[in-house]
């Protein structure tokens, strides 16, 4: 990267989650950006948020000029999102303008122009002295009037005004088929060009984001998925894939130090990612409460995803046996978040780690099982999703761990999800029944800790109602 | 009364532009020639009120909108063809067409 101008460009905070990280700070401030997409992708929710995001966040007044929906249905529309739209236009901060283009009302005769228009946009910007625009959607003109090189002229001159004007401005044009939009509105618009997609793939929904231009940068051009919650719009933000985390050294405890003693160095590094497997019922999910209550114990919160459990199914279970999970729950240091993994697509599910991870700002996540999530993916969507996801968790040094459910006995190594995870993981202990003399126990081995020494044995245990018991 | 049809019509101008004088020009002939006494217009210049535009709707200039009788109708542009724009407020009584030539 050469360092012979610097030129800085402006940019305008999108009032998107996870966008500005993406866009290394927001659109371009003061341009023209162009959203299209497919109808029902988002394309007006987009634009009303970085609308009234702007006002509440950034104190920045905004004008929406909708040509298609009505006032009161958007109003209607965003109310459960949290956007009270008549609220922020008493505040003189937000003017919605609807402008209306009935075909078989009007006839053309002669020579005219869009004035009207630009002097209406002109009147809504000065009345509140806007500095976010949308036009919601442009090529509505295209069907309301017949001259379409006067049309694309003055499209020209209102892209150029915008500018002069020092808006920022976001336009949404229609997916088309050969072109970008429908009506080719990318010819008119250089700065920023974002294309949002809406695909459902076996019977998953999947929205997608992708920048197809922004000016200046040499942006990748990956599709970034994102969701549409009760708070709006959030995309998954580009995490730095480049492996250069810091590394802490300070230990913690796994929770039983019995276990902890195991490890040459006493437990386990800070920030590191465990992996615990085992077939059905080898209590896998018992050392992932450890693993969280001894995180409550620091007073480090803990965000806890429980893929086959409901919470109370939990809290019962582990109270059985001595580990008492719901003081913490009421403190707010423990939060379990249930879900199936079949409601959502990978990427969905990693959404909402992230969007819980801003939200709750945990210091120890837990996934059980992350081998649920495999039935939804193939093995390479879910590697790719893992490498993601670690690399969330590393960024912020969170401390990890996933159980994961291995079906052969005999190997732990046949799994699709387990060879996913284990290269990834930096510890890795596989829990195993066994019948010993008849009796039914269970033992663990620690298969691999990286940075540290540890036991080769497998260690058996015993459960009780007061825990585990590591033997000898 | 009520048997007596008026035209309220309304002329939207942005100015003293030359498309703008010229709708002005025209509607006013028209009227005169064809609607002798049974009409009222009135010029909105929105630069003076841009605050107007957003009641009838008004996005090209010049625009002439047909209040009463309804519904309304709107013509977009100078004017300049008087078919059209007799056709289009149904002066002429030849039946009310709404395709365009």
């Amino acid at each position: 990267m050469g360092t012979q101008k610097k030129i800085i460009f402006p940019k305008t905070p999108t009032g998107i989650n996870g966008l500005d990280e993406i866009t290394g700070g927001g659109f371009p401030s003061k341009r023209p950006i162009l959203i299209c997409g497919s109808a029902g992708c988002g394309k007006t929710l987009f634009g009303l948020q970085f609308l009234v995001k702007g006002i509440v966040d950034y104190n920045e007044p905004g004008v929406f000029m909708s040509f298609e929906e009505s006032t009161d249905d958007l109003t209607k529309n965003v109310k459960s999102l949290g956007f009270d739209l008549d609220d922020l236009k008493a505040k003189n901060k937000l003017r919605v303008d609807h402008v209306r283009i009935e075909r078989t009302e009007i006839e053309e005769t002669g020579e005219y122009d869009l004035e009207g228009l630009f002097i209406r946009l002109n009147y809504a910007i000065d009345s509140i002295g806007a500095k976010r625009v949308v036009l919601d959607t442009i090529e509505t003109l295209f069907g309301g009037m017949t001259n379409e090189s006067l049309l694309r002229s003055e499209i020209r001159r209102l892209f150029g005004w915008l500018k002069e004007k020092g808006v920022t401005a976001i336009i949404t044009g229609e997916r088309g088929e050969k072109s970008l939009t429908r009506q080719g509105l990318e010819e008119y618009v250089s700065d920023c060009v974002i294309l949002l997609d809406f695909r459902v793939i076996d019977q998953i929904a999947t929205r997608r984001l992708r920048i197809v231009k922004y000016r200046g940068s040499t942006h990748g051009t990956n599709e970034y998925p994102f969701l549409i919650d009760e708070h709006g719009i959030s995309v998954i933000p580009v995490t730095s894939l480049k492996l250069d985390y810091k590394s802490p050294t300070e230990i913690i405890s796994t929770g039983l130090p019995a276990l902890d003693n195991l490890f040459s160095m006493g437990g386990i590094y800070r920030g590191n990612s465990t992996l615990i497997t085992g077939t059905a019922g080898t209590n896998k999910t018992i050392l992932a409460a450890y693993f969280a209550l001894s995180s409550c114990k620091r007073k480090e919160p803990v965000l806890f995803f429980s893929f086959e459990e409901s919470p109370e199914q939990l809290i019962r279970n582990m109270s059985s046996i001595g580990i008492n999970l719901r003081p913490y729950i009421k403190s707010k240091m423990l939060l379990i978040h249930a879900s199936r993994p079949t409601l959502e697509g990978l990427e969905m599910h990693l959404l909402t780690l992230h969007k819980l991870l801003r939200e709750f700002k945990p210091k120890t996540i837990i996934i059980d099982p992350i081998s649920s999530l495999i039935t939804i993916g193939s093995s390479s969507e879910v590697r790719a999703m893992l490498v993601r996801l670690l690399d969330i968790l590393k960024t912020n040094q969170l401390n990890a761990l996933f159980t994961s459910l291995t079906h052969n006995q005999a190997s732990q190594f046949q799994d699709a999800t387990v060879d996913a995870v284990s290269s990834l993981a930096d510890t890795w202990i596989n829990v195993t029944n066994c019948d010993k003399n008849g009796e039914r126990t269970r033992s663990l081995l620690i298969i691999k800790s990286r940075g540290m020494g540890h036991s080769n044995k497998e260690h058996t245990f015993t459960i009780s109602d007061k825990g585990i018991k590591l033997q000898e | 009364m009520p048997k007596e049809q008026t035209w309220e019509l309304r002329l939207y101008v942005a100015g003293q532009t030359p498309k703008s004088v010229l709708a002005i020009q025209n509607i006013n002939k028209y009227c005169k020639e064809h609607l002798a006494g049974k009409y009222s217009i009135e010029v909105i210049d929105l630069l003076k009120n841009p605050q107007l535009a957003e009641g009838d709707q008004i996005f090209a200039i010049p625009t002439l909108v047909r209040k009463v009788p309804e519904p309304i109708r709107k013509i977009i542009g100078d004017l300049s063809n008087e078919e059209k724009v007799l056709v289009g407020l149904n002066i002429r009584p030849q039946g009310v067409s709404t395709n365009k030539v």
